[in-house]
Formats: structure tokens, C-alpha cells, sequence
């Protein structure tokens, strides 16, 4: 039996409403988390894998809304009002973004480590004073015992002579070290849930490293789980557990990592496997790429959203009819008509 | 930050010598000099005055000798602090001066207060309720306040004061404390004249201050650091005040040392509109009268005003953001 999760999203719509016509950024994605878990949430730029882990944030900017779907999760540490839970679950999708209730589960239980560590401090306020800031937004101490409190933050994420770095602008940082304090920052309050949005993107490939270390030396020792977003395959491979992979807005499969490594079912994952350059390919042979381009948002696909770049395309019925994310083998579920027969007759 | 201080202000007297070398040369070079223009005046009154008695003023007033000679001569006596005496009003240029200047100031700062005062938050209000009916509203009054000339508002509002409530706006002290020595009284029945002049003044910076605040905003409020500090929970009109706002500001304060000079010039009109007994209109009639110490000795004290507030302005930037104060150092 499997261990009950913290985080439930079924179904999560988010869509932003432009003067141009409304773009389904989420369009019914459905995954759940587990105590201690990384979840990579895979998928090319615009699929909607930032804007999910926003919509759990809540902190979707307008025009867009989550319009749709529940996003369950069972606090750790914030009491919520009993009015508000079922069974121990507060749907976030209910909550007012900027209400009392979802604050004080933003930060504090569900922690973010945002895409662009380089500007995600403001560069006129020091390190320490946005720790602080954070820390005591959701525990009860004062200056002192919160600085002590983010001192050892600096410490646990390896940052040299914290002492130093708490009196220190964030541009005064080199990139590695930055990101480092924001990891400080984002577990500032022992968050149950951290969502990495791309956490890696920016730095260069050697901190790369050391960053993906430190943050599951991290998850291990705290038990935390995280939502790992990235769009790098190679990535998920090293720190996932379980793998959603995202095509515009849409879950087109999700696994344990290594059944989509070994075992992917949805063309797309297959498509996406492909294309990884691997040190076995002869020299001089031509990367595999994925044919096509991602549609224009307002241009979506009818039917299955990946038909017109799919190798298997079958007409009449990919274009015609959306397939629904069904199990396929053990924990794998994939969103295909190539494993699921549509329903005749329509 | 103490090193950059002393630094701006060994500039200073340099600044102070190009700017009067500048300023005197500019004042000297209409042609004909004060007597020129004194005679015209006379003769148009009937009066008439003999060669030799302006010859003797010529001598008196060193007008005959060459422009440099005369330059040099004045800014010895400015370095002891003599400003001279007006030729035209025969008393000393700094006792001319004083009392309009301390009106003149207090005018430009008032409304330098008032405008960021009222602007500040207008923008931050339109930037945070974009594209709200509000923020349209503001929008359109930012506009037509921009587009309104002061004197041309000073009019209008003098007008409608004269007009329905029967009362005058201009001057800035009632009939009775005008010539009167400084007191609580006095200075009580500024503060009720001094409103007019300070909003008329302060309501196209008020407008375009407001323009600037919000865009400065909106592009803050898109930043990272907005989301990031959002993500860790903070209450939306604190996170707002706390980090894009602060941001936002920052390139504003160093606009308040073009502010000053702007408030002086721009109040010229608006003081000869209301009759109000600042520097402005002295100024004017200086120069129409070719009154060149006066003239002189008011563009110098501009230029000081001027000089202090770029100089206020960039120490309150390098306070305010680390970023400038560290690359100074």
C-alpha cells in the first residue's frame, strides 16, 4: 500500500485571459507527491510546467487564474480552519491567493526555489534582511534568534563565512553562491514541499552539480519533498523518483524514472528520449530532433495536442478526440490512443 | 560615501566660477548698459539728464571699462560676500534678495513636498490597479495636468476665486501683514496664502511624477524578487512598499536637483500672475532693466540652489541605494 500523498492536483486548470483569446497554460494536469519525494515535471518551454508549480503557489500572475481542478494538500505545520479541510486536505485552488490562509502556507510549507536566482533577491536590500524577513513571517522569534536561524541556513546550504554574506547585497554574490542563498532562503522555515522551478538553468554546469547535491542531501536529511521542474532530461535521471512529462498544458504520461527511462509508452516521452544525444551515437551522425514546432497557444490542436509532430499520428481519430491519462503498467499512466482504443461510434 | 561627500564638493566652487563667468557675460550681452535703459526711462517720464551727469555715473558704476575688468571687479566683491547694490532700486542687492528668497524657497519646497506627496502615491495605486477605472481616471487627470500650463491655471483658479467666492487669491500675506516685520501672525497668515501658489505650481510635476512612478512600478512589480518575496508569504501592500516600490523611487530622487532650478524659472510666470513677492519678478525686471548685479547676484544664488540640490539629490540616492554608494567607494 502506498503511503498517502501531501500533495493531490487533479485536474488543474489555469488560464490566462488575454485581449488576443485565452491561452490554457494548464489544461487538466493531474499528479500527486509524496512525503520525502521528487517529482520531476518534464516538458519543453511553454508546456505550462512553471505556471503549475505557480498555480500550487498560487502566485499566478493576472490575467491568469486558476480557473479549475483541486490542488489538495495536507498541511504539515499551519493549522488551517477546519472549515476549510477534508480529511486532512485544504484545497489551495479555493483558497484567496493573497488571503491569510494560503500566506501562511506559502513560505512555510511549500517553499519556492525560483528560475532566475540572479535577480530573485532585491538588490537593495541585504541577504540577511530577507531571511530574516522570511523566517520571522512564519515563526515566532525575534531579530536576534532569527538571525542565528538564518546563519545556519547559510551554513546547511554551504555558504563560506556566513557571518560576512548575511551583511551582503545579492550582486555582490557570485552565481553559485547566489542560488545557494536562495535555496537558504527557500527552506528558511523547513518547508514540507519544495517546488525548484528550472533551479539549475542559469549556472554554469559545474555548480550545476554541486547545486543538484546539495539539494538532495537536503531533501534526504529533512524528508522534504520537492517538485522538480526542469526541461532538462539528464537532470530529472539524477534527483526524480517519479517523472510527469507536460505537452502543452496537458500530462501525456507519468512514471516512476525508471519506467519513462526504460519503458516510455506516450510517443512524445519516446520522442523526447531520442533527441538526447548519448555517447554511444557514431560521430558526425545528425541529432534527433523532435519534427516540428510547439503550436502558437492560441493555435491549439483539436484532439490529442501532440498530433501534428507524432510519428504515429493515426487520422480520424488523434485529431478528432482528446485522449484522458489511463494506467498502463504498475505506475505508469501515458495519455494515448495507441494504448487506450478511443470509443467508436463518435 | 564621506570620501564621495567631500569629492562633490570640491567640484563646487569650480562649478560656481564657470556658471558666473557665464551668467555675467550672458547678462552683458544685450547691447547699451543700465544708464541706456535709464535714460529711455527717464525721457519717457519727461525727465531729461545732462551728458556729464552720466558720465559721472558711468565712472561711478565702472561701466565704461571693458567687460572682463568689470567681471573681475564683481566677483572680488561677491568673494567678501558683497553682492553690491542695485542701480536700480539704490539699495544692497542682499537685502533685495533675502527676504524674497526665504518666500521663493519655501514655495519650491513646499511643492516640491506636495508633489511627491500626492504623486508617490497616485502611482503606486495606478500600478498596483492597472488598467482599473481608477487607474484611467488618474491617467487622464495625469494628462491634463501635464498638458495645463500653471499660469494659465493660476488664471483660471483666480478667476473662479474672484468670480464665486468673492475673494482674491494673489499675494501671499493679507493687506495688513504685508509690509509687516516676521511674526507668528505673519507667518500664520502665509501658511494660508501659500497654498495657492504651492499647488498651482506643484500640480504639472504632480502629473508627470505620477506618469513616472507608475511605469517605473509596473516594471518593478514584474520583476523576481516581487515573485520571490510573494512566495515567501508576505501580505501584498507590504511586499508592494517593501521591495518594487523602494526600487521605484530610487531613480526619482535624483531627479529632485532638476526640480529646484525648474520650480524657480517655471515660477516666474505664476509669481507675476499672482503678484506674489518672490524672487521671479525681481529677476525679471532686472534684466529689463539691464540691473546686472541684481541680475547677476539672483543667477548666481540659482546656480548655488541648483548646485546644492543635484548635490542633496546624490547624497540621498548613494543613502538610499547600495548599489551607487558602493561603486563610489
Amino acid at each position: 500500500m502506498q503511503e498517502q500523498p501531501i500533495l493531490s492536483v487533479r485536474d488543474l486548470r489555469t488560464y490566462f485571459f488575454l485581449d488576443e483569446g485565452i491561452v490554457r497554460a494548464v489544461d487538466g494536469v493531474s499528479f500527486e507527491v509524496r512525503a520525502g519525494e521528487v517529482v520531476g515535471l518534464v516538458g519543453e518551454s511553454g508546456c505550462g510546467k512553471s505556471v503549475t508549480g505557480k498555480s500550487i503557489l498560487r502566485i499566478v500572475e493576472p490575467p491568469g487564474r486558476v480557473v479549475g481542478g483541486e490542488i489538495l494538500y495536507r498541511p504539515q505545520k499551519v493549522s488551517i480552519q477546519k472549515a476549510q479541510q477534508a480529511n486532512g486536505f485544504v484545497d489551495l485552488a479555493k483558497l484567496d491567493p493573497m488571503g491569510r490562509e494560503m500566506r501562511s502556507i506559502r513560505g512555510a510549507e511549500i517553499a519556492l526555489i525560483p528560475q532566475e536566482p540572479m535577480a530573485s533577491f532585491s538588490p537593495v536590500h541585504t541577504i540577511g534582511f530577507q531571511l530574516v524577513e522570511a523566517i520571522r513571517l512564519h515563526q515566532a522569534v525575534d531579530e536576534e534568534e532569527a538571525r542565528l536561524i538564518a546563519l545556519e541556513r547559510l551554513r546547511e546550504v554551504g555558504v563560506p563565512s556566513p557571518e560576512q554574506r548575511f551583511h551582503a547585497y545579492s550582486w555582490e554574490l557570485s552565481g553559485g553562491l547566489r542560488q545557494r542563498a536562495i535555496i537558504a532562503m527557500a527552506l528558511a522555515c523547513n518547508p514540507a514541499l519544495l517546488i525548484a522551478d528550472e533551479p539549475t538553468t542559469a549556472i554554469d554546469v559545474t555548480t550545476q552539480a554541486q547545486v543538484l547535491n546539495l539539494l538532495r542531501s537536503l531533501q534526504r536529511e529533512r524528508r522534504m519533498a520537492i517538485i522538480f521542474i526542469t526541461h532538462d532530461l539528464g537532470v530529472i535521471a539524477q534527483v526524480a523518483s517519479y517523472v510527469v512529462v507536460m505537452y502543452l498544458g496537458c500530462v501525456v504520461e507519468r512514471g516512476p524514472v525508471e519506467d519513462i527511462f526504460h519503458s516510455p509508452q506516450h510517443p512524445y516521452t519516446q520522442a523526447l528520449l531520442r533527441s538526447i544525444p548519448s555517447l554511444r551515437t557514431p560521430p558526425r551522425s545528425f541529432l534527433p530532433a523532435i519534427e516540428g514546432s510547439i503550436p502558437h497557444p492560441f493555435n491549439r490542436p483539436p484532439g490529442c495536442p501532440f498530433h501534428p509532430r507524432c510519428r504515429s499520428f493515426m487520422p480520424g481519430t488523434c485529431d478528432r478526440q482528446q485522449p484522458t491519462l489511463q494506467p498502463v503498467q504498475g505506475l505508469q499512466w501515458a495519455s494515448c490512443f495507441l494504448l487506450h482504443p478511443a470509443p467508436q461510434g463518435r | 560615501m564621506v570620501a564621495y561627500v567631500i569629492k562633490r564638493l570640491l567640484l563646487l566652487p569650480l562649478l560656481l566660477f564657470i556658471f558666473s563667468v557665464f551668467a555675467f557675460f550672458v547678462i552683458q550681452a544685450p547691447p547699451g548698459d543700465f544708464l541706456t535703459s535709464y535714460i529711455a526711462e527717464l525721457a519717457a517720464s519727461g525727465t531729461s539728464i545732462d551728458q556729464q551727469q552720466i558720465d559721472a555715473l558711468r565712472q561711478l558704476y565702472g561701466l565704461d571699462q571693458p567687460v572682463a575688468i568689470q567681471y573681475v571687479k564683481w566677483v572680488t566683491r561677491v568673494l567678501r560676500g558683497d553682492l553690491g547694490v542695485s542701480l536700480d532700486w539704490q539699495r544692497p542687492n542682499l537685502q533685495l534678495i533675502k527676504d524674497r528668497l526665504i518666500l521663493t524657497v519655501s514655495i519650491a519646497l513646499l511643492s516640491l513636498l506636495f508633489t511627491w506627496a500626492v504623486a508617490i502615491p497616485i502611482g503606486i495605486y495606478s500600478a498596483t490597479h492597472q488598467y482599473s477605472w481608477a487607474d484611467y481616471l488618474f491617467t487622464v487627470l495625469n494628462y491634463v495636468g501635464v498638458a495645463t500650463p500653471s499660469f494659465m491655471l493660476a488664471l483660471v483658479l483666480m478667476w473662479v476665486a474672484f468670480k464665486y467666492f468673492g475673494v482674491s487669491v494673489t499675494g501671499l500675506f493679507s493687506p495688513e501683514y504685508v509690509d509687516a516685520p516676521w511674526s507668528l501672525g505673519r507667518v500664520i497668515d502665509l501658511l494660508k496664502h501659500i497654498w495657492v501658489p504651492v499647488v498651482i505650481l506643484g500640480i504639472g510635476g504632480t502629473a508627470r511624477l505620477a506618469r513616472i512612478m507608475r511605469a517605473n512600478l509596473l516594471d518593478e512589480l514584474r520583476k523576481p524578487y516581487v515573485e520571490m518575496a510573494r512566495a515567501k508569504g508576505l501580505p501584498e501592500w507590504q511586499l508592494v512598499l517593501r521591495y518594487p516600490v523602494r526600487l521605484a523611487i530610487n531613480p526619482l530622487i535624483s531627479t529632485i536637483g532638476w526640480y529646484l532650478p525648474q520650480i524657480f524659472s517655471g515660477s516666474l510666470v505664476v509669481a507675476t500672475v499672482l503678484n506674489l513677492p518672490t524672487i521671479g519678478p525681481m529677476f525679471l525686471r532686472s534684466l529689463i532693466t539691464q540691473d546686472m548685479f541684481l541680475a547677476g547676484a539672483i543667477v548666481l544664488i540659482y546656480c548655488c540652489l541648483a548646485i546644492i540640490g543635484t548635490l542633496i539629490s546624490d547624497i540621498l540616492l548613494a543613502w538610499a541605494d547600495p548599489r551607487i554608494r558602493m561603486e563610489e567607494s
